[in-house]
């Protein structure tokens, strides 16, 4: 493949902008979707590691029972901090947002997304949505402490900054709204020739359904937010019940849209994972139309689960079942998903490069996640288990062993054609057997604890847990490491790495026929799809074939 | 400099892209957000007017319907002008079409004036959220006029975002950015104040009328 000559021909978005400016202007005011989507990376990315950090602080709080390291409010406002970075500013816009933004339009044969300056105010909106958390965290009154679901009637009651920091919840949702709309016009609008909906790469058939969520769920926050500040400033009474209001109408309405969120959130990952599988095991999707359609199943269901969170709260035994019956549902289309995948490598010529090994790491992490969130779907052990450890383990599992997991797939995946650049492979490999390790040492002694009786957000603990949250804690501190090698090794990658060929792991998608990194309007002429989306024989006739 | 400019040049074809089905379909998704947004409003003053349907009647009955139902005629007639403004530029008739505008935009302040008097009117008899009077009146009363305020202040909140968008469409219309050939931009705003109008015909019978 003749690298020279490309580079001499076309210039790589890096080199070119959609602006008049020069240097950092030329990036902050780019309506280009590929530099918009690195912007996000970097903002992303920072959250990220900082809530990360967040986390390692509680987990060495929760060391030995008692006072360790700070004092019981600190760890309220560090707990509710971590879910709000992690959860509003991470993982909700994360995948979409970051490789949505850069591949989307790639994937389908556009040269951009339908509303480029939309997309660049989404950025911004996003932005502000995150400044707004920071100047919550400063002002008098201190850090919010509600947890990130600031519940009613606490989060009225309380001096903390919840109105700011609430409102830069609004602000963000505001964000992912515009996007989604974005997302939705751009795969109806833009698609090359060809590209009908049955040839699109699974992952745009995840970001399509994703963005439908994020504009039916979306808005309900919006304004339960809306209520909760105007409760706090003017007391209207809506939620407040010595004025007749109704707190578990509060709980209803956050959770019609928390719980399609974390769809909002896992959706995406499980469109990478439909990528990684295929191109790694050289061997069409199975069951291409059953994963597709289930991504709209999912989001179609997810949307009416949501009172599973509400089992202990004293609404109704025939709501009850109907919404535990309902969220049993919802746990096929996964499992359909996850099948298909194993199916797929089933006489595939696997290769176990990186984006590989993170996905079997998702899998096995997704699977646990999965099947004890059963365990709190149904009715009799929920009661039990509710609101314990079990709670944040299940949801650390299929959030950050999913969506988390799958996030470093994406950058394993498509860090060569973001940046042309190649990173360390046998760093790639430590980094995701000590991520399975630390995980697991983090996360899995929560199942037990959870079991056992220990509550979530407890800043203290009986005896009998230590040795197990000791292990929580060396867990963290381990996957504090591995995030410093994975990090490590793509930030060093970007400076000192290999020049990154333009489809190092032959893959067949459109975004593996363009350049790496690719030019500005990604083609030169708008290709006309032919071949079924994994279909490897096209490898051959492939300007950019294998390696 | 030269070279940036080249870029411009080159990269304008991207951005000249133009797809008005595709800006339309943007606007229909936003305005199904905002469907929903007061969606969630609609949803809790149902279930409060389940709850508390005979101190809803009482409540409503305090509410002034001649001043709604102007309102309500304000409105209906400010969608016809702004649709009629529409027609207007297809046809090239930019003179009609900027009036059609300016009557849109006079109407919405005339709403905006109604409003303030009506609010103003019943803050002055001591009706608002928090207030003494209103706290010894009967729970449901006190719904009744929280969700008063809250759904009508969120509905006036959109008549004057819809006015400032208004008037930059007025703007544009002047300065023949908006034209016979190219108007998806009015007809979107267009598209927004339908909406305004639209949640308003829900909100008028819904605390003025049922009684």
């Amino acid at each position: 493949m003749a690298d020279g000559n490309i580079a001499v021909a076309e210039k790589s978005f890096y080199q070119e902008s959609t602006n008049r400016y020069k240097g950092i202007l030329s990036w902050l005011l780019s309506t280009d979707h590929k530099r918009v989507g690195l912007m996000y990376l970097i903002a992303i990315a920072s959250f990220f590691v900082i809530g990360a950090i967040f986390g390692i602080l509680m987990r060495l709080e929760l060391i030995a029972p008692g006072k360790t390291i700070m004092d019981a409010q600190t760890y309220n406002t560090l707990f509710t901090l971590h879910g709000v970075l992690m959860i509003f500013l991470f993982i909700i816009p994360g995948l979409p947002v970051i490789f949505g933004n850069f591949f989307l339009p790639i994937m389908i044969g556009a040269r951009d997304v339908a509303f480029p300056r939309l997309n660049l105010l989404s950025f911004w909106i996003y932005i502000v949505g995150a400044i707004l958390v920071v100047v919550s965290l400063l002002l008098p009154g201190g850090p919010i402490d509600t947890g990130w679901t600031f519940y009613i009637p606490y989060s009225i009651r309380t001096s903390t900054n919840v109105s700011m920091a609430i409102f830069a919840a609004f602000v963000l949702g505001f964000s992912s709204i515009l996007t989604g709309v974005n997302f939705i016009t751009t795969i109806h609008r833009m698609r090359a020739p060809g590209m009908t909906w049955f040839k699109m790469p699974l992952f745009v058939w995840s970001t399509y359904a994703t963005a439908w969520i994020q504009i039916i769920a979306t808005p309900v926050i919006g304004i339960t937010i809306l209520l909760v500040i105007l409760e706090r400033m003017f007391g209207v009474g809506i939620f407040d019940p010595a004025l007749g209001g109704d707190p578990l109408l509060f709980q209803h309405m956050f959770w019609i849209y928390s719980h399609p969120a974390v769809y909002i959130m896992i959706l995406p990952a499980m469109g990478v994972v439909s990528e990684i599988v295929p191109t790694f095991a050289r061997r069409t999707i199975f069951g291409y139309k059953a994963i597709a359609i289930s991504s709209l199943a999912i989001a179609f269901v997810g949307y009416l689960v949501w009172a599973h969170h509400m089992f202990t709260s004293g609404i109704s035994d025939t709501a009850r079942w109907i919404f535990s019956l309902l969220t049993f549902l919802v746990a096929l289309p996964s499992a359909v998903k996850v099948f298909n995948w194993v199916a797929t490598m089933y006489k595939g010529s696997i290769d176990p490069k990186p984006p590989f090994l993170w996905v079997m790491a998702f899998i096995v992490l997704f699977s646990i996640g999965g099947l004890t969130g059963l365990v709190l779907g149904s009715l009799a052990t929920d009661v039990h288990l509710h609101d314990t450890y079990f709670v944040v383990a299940h949801f650390h599992y299929v959030m950050f062993g999913g969506t988390g997991t799958i996030f470093f797939a994406a950058l394993f995946y498509w860090f060569p054609k973001m940046f042309g650049k190649m990173y360390s492979i046998k760093w790639a490999n430590i980094g995701v057997a000590l991520f399975f390790i630390s995980f697991n040492l983090l996360y899995f002694p929560k199942f037990i604890m959870g079991y056992m009786g220990m509550p979530r957000r407890y800043f203290d603990y009986l005896p009998q847990f230590e040795p197990l949250q000791v292990v929580s804690t060396i867990g963290s501190w381990l996957m504090g490491i591995t995030l410093i090698i994975v990090f490590g090794n793509l930030i060093y990658s970007l400076r000192n790495g290999k020049k990154a060929p333009a489809n190092p792991w032959g893959g067949v998608t459109l975004e593996w026929h363009v350049p790496s990194p690719p030019p500005l309007e990604n083609f030169d002429e708008i290709p006309t799809v032919t071949h079924e989306p994994y279909d490897f024989s096209q490898l051959k006739e492939m300007k950019y074939g294998e390696g | 400099m030269v070279k940036a400019e080249t870029n411009i040049e080159l990269n304008s074809q991207a951005h000249v892209h133009r797809d008005d089905l595709g800006a339309r379909m943007g606007m229909w998704l936003f305005l199904f957000t905002e469907v929903l947004l007061f969606g969630g409003m609609f949803l809790v003053y149902a279930v409060y007017r389940f709850q508390y349907s005979d101190e809803f009647r009482l409540a409503a009955m305090e509410l002034n319907t001649g001043i709604g139902a102007l309102n309500t005629i304000i409105l209906l007639t400010s969608s016809l002008t702004v649709a009629a403004s529409i027609t207007a530029i297809q046809k090239g008739n930019k003179l009609l079409s900027i009036f059609l505008l300016i009557s849109t935009i006079i109407f919405a302040l005339v709403f905006m004036v109604n409003k303030f008097f009506e609010w103003s009117a019943k803050i002055s008899h001591g009706i608002y959220p928090g207030s003494p009077e209103l706290l010894e009146k009967q729970n449901g009363e006190i719904l009744f006029f929280g969700l008063y305020y809250v759904m009508t202040g969120l509905h006036a909140l959109h008549v004057i975002i819809g006015v400032v968008i208004l008037v930059f469409i007025l703007v544009f219309v002047i300065k023949n950015k908006i034209n016979a050939d190219d108007h998806v931009k009015l007809e979107n705003s267009g598209l927004y104040w339908h909406l305004v109008d639209l949640i308003w015909i829900f909100l008028f019978p819904l605390f003025y009328l049922i009684h």
